[in-house]
């Protein structure tokens, strides 16, 4: 078994404010624009060191989604910042048309996403987003999952010509990555090699699956943990030989059932390689207030979780060790 | 290239007998509100841009830009494309037809030259101009950025987010323009939703507003002259473009019916008898 630790727990958005930072020093032509999030978006620094690339829009999140388009044209590369249900669902149709269908090179990156949101309530907690985003022709949607695999993601889409949707979070949770870790969009990585059966995790349910991994394992069960942390493209070829490998699959995501990866892997294996899949996800319900890590309790997107969908998938496949 | 007036005039006509060609032979299209903007289509390609029609480039550095926010009068709009050297004349003729660069709403999928942002989907042209200009200014590229919009519209909310913003961070490279027909799909607008006093609210929001009557060639060209010195003066400009939806085909103006209707061939006889064909037809 594979170890990961961390020494603290950092918030996703920080590794963003980071990345964007990052990029913003190598290419001239990265400009922010911001909803009046500036600072829940970690986005102060950037504003701070360049202030003639930073566009305050206000509370105006299709103004800032067809600025961000109209920007590419002088080929500029903006990266919008707002959360994650002001950044699809509010404007999803300016996406659609004005960034999407126009292949414009925006890099639209939403904090707050999920339930994890915590106390704000279900107004704020965006669980469609994935699904949405990944429904537009031309965008690619990446989930990365601690703070330091947000600020290599922050990195690797400014790269990427065309459109794309980073997902992060709020909550600080653990950070176990290295910023010497490979990333690259559209690769999964592989977090733990088994043989009994597959999990495909994205985002703050990465961390789960690894601690589910290290439950089974105690039960004798080998996991194998894949961190899709691009959900289009998705790394098919990755997903295929490691279900051909075990034979079954559990997905976890802090996303609806629907439309997320629980979709994308599904349509996936049922066109080549049909096998059990169990689903960790949020069951067609909206959020609540309350504390990060009781909304993930009461969602079931905890590690037992992982776990107990991981039991049920051995089980359809006809093995159980239990 | 210098056009006199006259022969200005003579192309918007062309423009004219262009949309009604391409709607009428499509049997689908909208043909009222380009019929009312061509002079200021014909005005903006033909003299007031500074552009290069066959060196056409995404980023357009260097040159000035138009967006088209109601991508409904794609027709007018491809005409004068064509006309002025973006693409050839010839492909008029597809037209919202199957495997054509000319889609019914403009769009970047296809390629075709002149066009750089998809619309249709009204409300959002003014945002991506206030992008484009903020890229401009980046860029220390003196060009402005012209948007046309529909007066209906600006029922949608999101032209004011953009007035707000425009103004508030002094996007003084960019020039709107109402189509002031005071007509849309369901009837004239102060009936659908009145606009009230569309002057006083863009000067309230902070732009300096200019207006004329889009169907006079003189007037227009007056006036978008007067909109380029307005400009680099902490403010936006706009100008209010008095129109008849349907100009220049006596049946077709002074209502709402030809807004997204195409003629029989009756009404298209009857139509295109009224516009001389004066630079050759596609």
């Amino acid at each position: 078994m594979k170890e990961y630790t961390y020494t603290e727990k950092k918030d996703t958005r920080s590794g963003f404010g980071l990345g964007l930072l990052d990029v913003a020093r190598q290419n001239p032509n990265v400009v922010g624009l911001c909803a009046d999030l500036t600072g829940s978006l970690n986005m102060t620094a950037f504003s701070k060191e360049f202030p003639a690339r930073f566009f305050q829009v206000g509370i105006a999140e299709a103004n800032m989604m067809g600025i961000a388009a109209g920007l590419t044209i002088g080929g500029k590369i903006p990266f919008t910042g707002t959360f994650a249900n002001f950044s699809t669902g509010r404007v999803y149709d300016q996406i659609r048309q004005s960034i999407a269908y126009s292949n414009k090179n925006v890099k639209i990156c939403a904090s707050h996403a999920g339930i994890t949101l915590g106390e704000d309530g279900a107004t704020h907690q965006m669980t469609e987003d994935i699904g949405m985003m990944r429904m537009l022709p031309n965008m690619q949607v990446v989930v990365p999952c601690d703070h330091n695999q947000c600020r290599l993601a922050t990195r690797a889409i400014a790269a990427i010509e065309g459109p794309v949707y980073l997902r992060f979070g709020r909550p600080k949770v653990p950070n176990f990555t290295s910023l010497d870790d490979p990333f690259e969009v559209g690769k999964a990585i592989m977090m733990q090699e088994g043989s009994d059966l597959t999990i495909l995790a994205t985002g703050h349910m990465v961390w789960e699956a690894l601690q589910a991994g290290k439950q089974l394992h105690e039960k004798g069960i080998s996991a194998e943990i894949l961190n899709v942390h691009t959900i289009k493209p998705l790394d098919e070829k990755a997903v295929l030989q490691s279900v051909d490998k075990t034979g079954c699959v559990v997905t976890a995501e802090e996303h609806q059932a629907h439309g997320g990866l629980a979709d994308t892997i599904a349509q996936l294996l049922a066109r080549h390689a049909p096998a059990p899949m169990e689903v960790v996800a949020i069951n067609d319900s909206f959020g609540e207030s309350g504390k990060p890590a009781e909304l993930m309790k009461k969602y079931g997107l905890e590690a037992s979780n992982v776990l107990e969908a991981g039991l049920r998938v051995m089980k359809r496949k006809g093995i159980n060790r239990r | 290239m210098q056009h006199h007036i006259e022969q200005l005039k003579e192309i918007a006509t062309q423009v004219r007998r262009d949309v009604l060609r391409m709607v009428y032979g499509a049997q689908s299209g909208h043909p009222g509100g380009p019929l009312g903007c061509a002079e200021l289509f014909v005005a903006l390609y033909f003299k007031v841009l500074h552009h290069r029609a066959g060196d056409f480039s995404m980023d357009g550095v260097g040159e000035d830009l138009f967006f088209l926010s109601n991508g409904h009068l794609s027709a007018g709009w491809y005409s004068v494309l064509a006309r002025s050297g973006y693409f050839d004349l010839g492909e008029l003729s597809t037209f919202r037809a199957i495997n054509s660069r000319l889609q019914g709403h403009p769009a970047t999928k296809e390629g075709l030259p002149g066009i750089r942002v998809a619309s249709g989907s009204l409300g959002q042209g003014l945002s991506v101009a206030c992008g484009a200009a903020l890229a401009k200014k980046l860029n220390d590229d003196k060009h402005l950025v012209y948007c046309l919009m529909g007066d209906g519209e600006l029922q949608e909310g999101q032209n004011w987010e953009a007035a707000m913003f425009a103004a508030g961070r002094q996007v003084d490279n960019l020039i709107g323009i109402v189509d002031y027909n005071g007509q849309q799909i369901d009837g004239p607008v102060k009936e659908v939703m009145p606009l009230g006093d569309l002057k006083a609210k863009w000067s309230a929001f902070g732009w300096d507003v200019l207006e004329m009557n889009g169907n006079i060639m003189e007037e227009v060209l007056e006036v978008l002259s007067k909109a380029r010195e307005a400009c680099g003066k902490k403010k936006p400009v706009m100008i209010l473009m008095k129109t008849d939806m349907g100009h220049g085909v006596d049946f077709m103006m002074g209502t709402h019916e030809w807004h997204g209707k195409a003629p029989k061939e009756e009404e298209f006889a009857k139509a295109i008898s009224q516009l001389p064909e004066t630079l050759g037809d596609y």
